[in-house]
């Protein structure tokens, strides 16, 4: 169940990511469709994280192309937003609430350009939209969960972008945080915003997502929720991995080719 | 006069120092640093070889390029050689200052640079080396000069970078993906370093460059949580370990640059106390800020 | 040469014992240095390296002599005293490790040099030589002094023989250890007093600048060997003393110089030999295995184009030009011709006068690269939904590394099947057919 969409916002062409030298990612195929609320999702180690990271050429890909706005995202990194998992900066960081949603205004500065008014004002109404704005100069290392991952949506939307890039922003946040962020993506993708969410939790995604992207290393299925999220595709993709395609894998890691025709040839 | 002039110098050194310090030790890179502040042990000596002097710009540049390469080094190995990186970096450094070690000792009697200066730097002799014009005005120790523009650069460089270097440092993934190089701000700062370390080195030698690199600012991120304080009170306590370093020396009749250490260290471990002391009381206090915050979701 | 020869025939008998001496402290802080490098913890030697200067100035302090015991002694405690701080920081306050280490190894090393430049200017005679353990003497192994770093060292040996099982188990995996009951905190201890233990009587020859390579580099160099951690510890301390033995050597050749900088050139120089050109991990040695693997792929490529050729015409041992070659597949037409001619020279191709025609071999070498890649092809569109007119470009890749035993099992689960996606037929190989399913 692999749905393609006229105009995509997204297109990934024959995507293969390897981490030295192993494939995590399969010739991913896709195509995304503009002003969805978008849910990947599949198991630990599936490439979810990894999928988004290549999209927007965080790492490196193996082959393929991935085009947004159907340009190459070098040229339009100034509309698109990504927020990070949150254990990937270290919240012990000497910041205050202000100054990591200030770093969203950054990309829209040039070099030697000081953030103004404007950008601050930006940033506070960004703090204000998930309910964070009584919390300017509070230090980043006093947050809890929840509250760091307002704070680091708060920067993403003070970036204005028009395609956002989520991983995981409901892992470890509380009950009311989760509910506060599903309420503004699903304002976002109704003002046409798109919003690609790496998601873990099965229970959720019919009520949050659009559309679904199954994954588990390979791609399983791409499409609105109602189709692609079903039973049988849902025990495809957390039935394990294929053991050939992890063995080719293991194989062109070691990228030792075995001396066949020696074989052959006694 | 003499105990301002290297009260001066050393905190001149110390407030580069420092600045760059904190960089370090929020990227987790202090370790690099002193790597960097030994690999330019050869580079000074062949310099001084070269050009028969040791204040020339080409020098410090000469000397400033073999600490990026070392880390230019520390990299390849890591990821050519599958070598891990802490292995990487013990490896490198101690060959390039092997190598310095080699050249002081072979060379004694056309440099003039010996194992004591390598080790703990002759910031005592700094009032000795005076710059003098054709006219006969004295205008104070040439030192005073190369670590004063050396500041100079620093703080220029910070400022410039402000932003750049704090994103970078912060979240890589995010500045990448916002289009600002983490590779570029990384090799920056890791030639400043380099060079911060060269002006330093006559002053405290190549070892301690190193605790002027991590005590204050490790001292400062225990004080604040601000990053912009914690780059004045770095520089504060770079200012003044060289103060108390000078006056611990004269008292005890020692070297000033292991006196300066010390006092960076006996600085640090009154920040430890009284940021652990302030932590308990946080936590006995039942209006502490993590209350309020969890009180107001 | 004179004095290599006059070395070497070890008249002297202090050379003899400042050789042997040397050897034993280099190999055995390497020995040590191969399980802190195993728990990455490499950095941490510099630490304690470098703290034990304040220990031997105070020991010296207080007893006024330089009783090599004495300071052992000394040293020890502040070189402990450093790990135990650095724990203390790391555990109890937002500072990470390598601050930490940063921060012990240069405060520690300051009071170590504040404490020496006061005793060198108090004027005590005795003090001449305290300075030797900054950067080594390998000379002053002699006498009383000798036997006391040997004994230390011999019983380090020991311990590591004694408990050679629970380090290798800390080493690799913590974690594991903890599950199956070991005394963690115990094994930790030992490692850490091993470690200090290895640096304190290095520091005679090496000198305590430089003592972390002596930690660190002989066993970097070893890993580039082995995968085996016996033979790892083995090769580390082979290194470690021949290291050591040149150390020897620079002190009788030229009793001025400090010998731990010539110590750390000579290891520096066996772990770059290692690094470049030691067999499979080298780094020459993986350039150059994947020049052949690249290689590999493009005689491959060129009998598959050969075989393609063949299947368009019904008639696969005819001559064909570089022309015809290049018209079924863009090669590069020197790389093609390079190509030819070690295929040639392997056999699987003959040329006559400037056309080239498949061996036996050569076609059945070139059918079966065609054979994977049109199963490859099958098993994406049928197993990774891939649609069939994207799956050539990563079967073009795949049809290279697959094994004859990844072959079979890719033929069983599909089942042999006749066409691939595009509905070009699948060649298979008569009797290997037979062998495959036997083989089963």
């Amino acid at each position: 169940m692999i749905e393609q969409v006229e105009n995509p916002i997204i297109e990934v062409h024959d995507l293969t990511v390897s981490y030295d030298k192993k494939p995590v990612l399969w010739d991913i195929d896709l195509t995304l469709p503009k002003g969805k609320l978008i849910g990947i999702i599949g198991p630990n180690g599936a490439g979810k994280s990894t999928l988004i990271k290549s999209m927007l050429d965080l790492v490196p890909q193996s082959s393929g192309f991935v085009k947004m706005f159907d340009q190459d995202i070098k040229d339009i990194r100034n509309q698109i937003s990504y927020v990070p998992q949150r254990e990937s900066v270290d919240w012990d960081f000497p910041a205050s609430v202000l100054d990591i949603v200030l770093m969203g205004r950054y990309g829209k500065l040039g070099f030697f350009k000081r953030p103004r008014k404007a950008d601050k004002e930006v940033a506070i109404d960004s703090l204000r939209k998930v309910g964070m704005e009584n919390y300017l100069h509070r230090q980043i290392s006093q947050l809890s969960g929840g509250q760091q991952q307002r704070v680091f949506l708060a920067r993403s939307l003070a970036q204005q972008a028009d395609l956002y890039f989520m991983d995981e922003p409901f892992a470890g946040v509380d009950a009311a945080t989760e509910k506060a962020i599903i309420q503004l993506l699903k304002e976002m993708s109704s003002d046409n915003k798109t919003v690609v969410v790496v998601h873990h939790d099965l229970q959720s995604v019919t009520q949050y997502f659009d559309w679904v992207i199954l994954l588990n290393t390979r791609l399983i299925a791409s499409g609105p929720t109602n189709k692609a999220f079903t039973h049988e595709l849902l025990e495809e993709t957390y039935g394990g991995k294929l053991t050939l395609l992890t063995e080719v894998a293991d194989l062109l890691k070691q990228n030792e080719l075995p001396n066949r025709e020696k074989k052959v040839n006694k | 006069m003499n105990a301002f002039w290297i009260i001066l110098t050393g905190s001149l050194v110390a407030i580069s120092c420092g600045l760059l310090g904190c960089y370090l030790v929020l990227r987790k890179m202090t370790m690099i640093g002193d790597a960097i502040s030994h690999s330019v042990l050869p580079g000074i000596v062949l310099a001084f070889l070269i050009s028969g002097s040791r204040d020339s710009i080409p020098m410090l540049i000469g000397a400033g390029l073999l600490g990026v390469l070392s880390t230019f080094l520390i990299e390849f190995f890591h990821r050519k050689g599958k070598l891990q990186t802490d292995a990487s970096i013990g490896v490198t450094f101690t060959w390039l200052f092997a190598i310095g070690v080699i050249l002081v000792s072979s060379y004694t009697g056309q440099v003039d640079i010996d194992q004591d200066c390598v080790l703990y730097g002759e910031i005592a002799y700094v009032p000795l080396d005076l710059w003098i014009t054709e006219n006969g005005i004295n205008l104070g120790p040439r030192s005073v000069y190369i670590s004063g523009t050396v500041l100079l650069i620093i703080i220029t460089f910070i400022w410039l970078g402000y932003k750049e270097l704090l994103i970078t440092t912060f979240d890589p993934a995010l500045s990448v993906a916002l289009g600002i190089s983490t590779t570029i701000w990384h090799y920056l700062l890791m030639g400043a370093v380099s060079i911060t370390t060269v002006a330093s080195f006559e002053s405290v030698g190549a070892i301690l460059v190193v605790a002027l690199l991590v005590t204050p600012a490790s001292t400062a991120y225990l004080l604040t949580n601000n990053f912009r304080k914690m780059l004045y009170i770095s520089a504060f306590v770079g200012v003044l370990l060289s103060f108390g370093g000078y006056y611990l020396a004269v008292w005890l009749n020692g070297s000033i640059a292991g006196a300066m250490a010390t006092t960076g260290g006996i600085i640090f471990g009154l920040a430890f106390i009284y940021s652990k002391n302030k932590q308990r009381i946080l936590q006995t206090n039942p209006t502490t800020a993590s209350d309020q915050i969890n009180r107001s979701i | 040469m004179e004095t290599i020869l006059d070395f070497f025939s070890f008249n002297n008998v202090n050379v003899i014992y400042v050789t042997i001496g040397s050897m034993l402290l280099t190999s055995s802080a390497a020995i040590v240095g191969t399980f802190t490098f195993l728990k990455r913890k490499a950095l941490v030697g510099d630490a304690v390296s470098h703290s034990i200067l304040p220990g031997i100035c105070l020991a010296f302090m207080l007893s006024g002599d330089k009783n090599p015991l004495y300071l052992i002694i000394g040293a020890f405690i502040t070189g402990w005293l450093s790990l135990i701080i650095i724990d203390l920081i790391t555990s109890k306050s937002k500072i990470k490790e390598d601050s930490a280490i940063a921060l012990i190894l240069s405060v520690f090393f300051g009071i170590g040099i504040l404490l020496l430049t006061i005793i060198q200017k108090s004027g005590n005679a005795e003090q001449t030589g305290l300075d030797h353990f900054l950067f080594g003497n390998a000379a002053a192994l002699v006498g009383s002094d000798l036997v006391t770093f040997t004994i230390v060292a011999l019983i380090l040996l020991i311990v590591v023989y004694l408990f050679f099982k629970e380090l290798t188990l800390l080493a690799f995996d913590e974690d594991f250890a903890k599950t199956i009951g070991m005394p963690i905190r115990l094994i930790e201890l030992i490692l850490t007093t091993l470690t200090v233990m290895a640096v304190v009587i290095g520091i005679q020859a090496v000198g305590i600048v430089l003592m972390a390579a002596m930690l660190i580099t002989p066993v970097a160099a070893a890993r580039f060997w082995t995968d085996k951690i016996k033979v790892l510890i083995l090769l580390a301390a082979i290194f470690g003393a021949f290291s050591g033995l040149s150390g020897a050597f620079v002190s009788y050749a030229a009793p001025a110089m400090p010998t731990g900088p010539w110590i750390v050139v000579v290891i520096s120089t066996i772990a770059f030999i290692s690094f470049f050109f030691a067999p499979k991990k080298g780094i020459i040695s993986r350039a150059i295995k994947q020049r052949n693997v690249v290689q590999q792929i493009n005689d491959e490529n060129i009998l598959k184009s050969l075989y393609q050729l063949g299947e368009q015409d019904q008639e696969y041992y005819t001559n064909r030009t570089i022309e015809d070659i290049i018209q079924r597949r863009p090669f590069n037409t020197s790389v093609l011709k390079k190509g030819l001619k070690r295929l040639k020279k392997q056999g699987y191709m003959e040329s006559k006068s400037g056309t080239w025609q498949f061996t036996k071999e050569g076609k059945n070498k070139g059918q079966r690269t065609v054979k994977l890649h049109r199963l490859w092809e099958t098993y994406l569109t049928k197993y990774l939904r891939i649609a069939p007119d994207h799956v050539h470009d990563d079967a073009d890749t795949i049809e290279h590394f697959l094994t004859p035993e990844l072959e079979s099992r890719l033929e069983q689960l599909l089942e042999y099947p006749e066409l691939d996606p595009h509905d070009s037929k699948i060649p298979y190989q008569k009797n290997k057919i037979k062998n495959n399913s036997t083989q089963v």
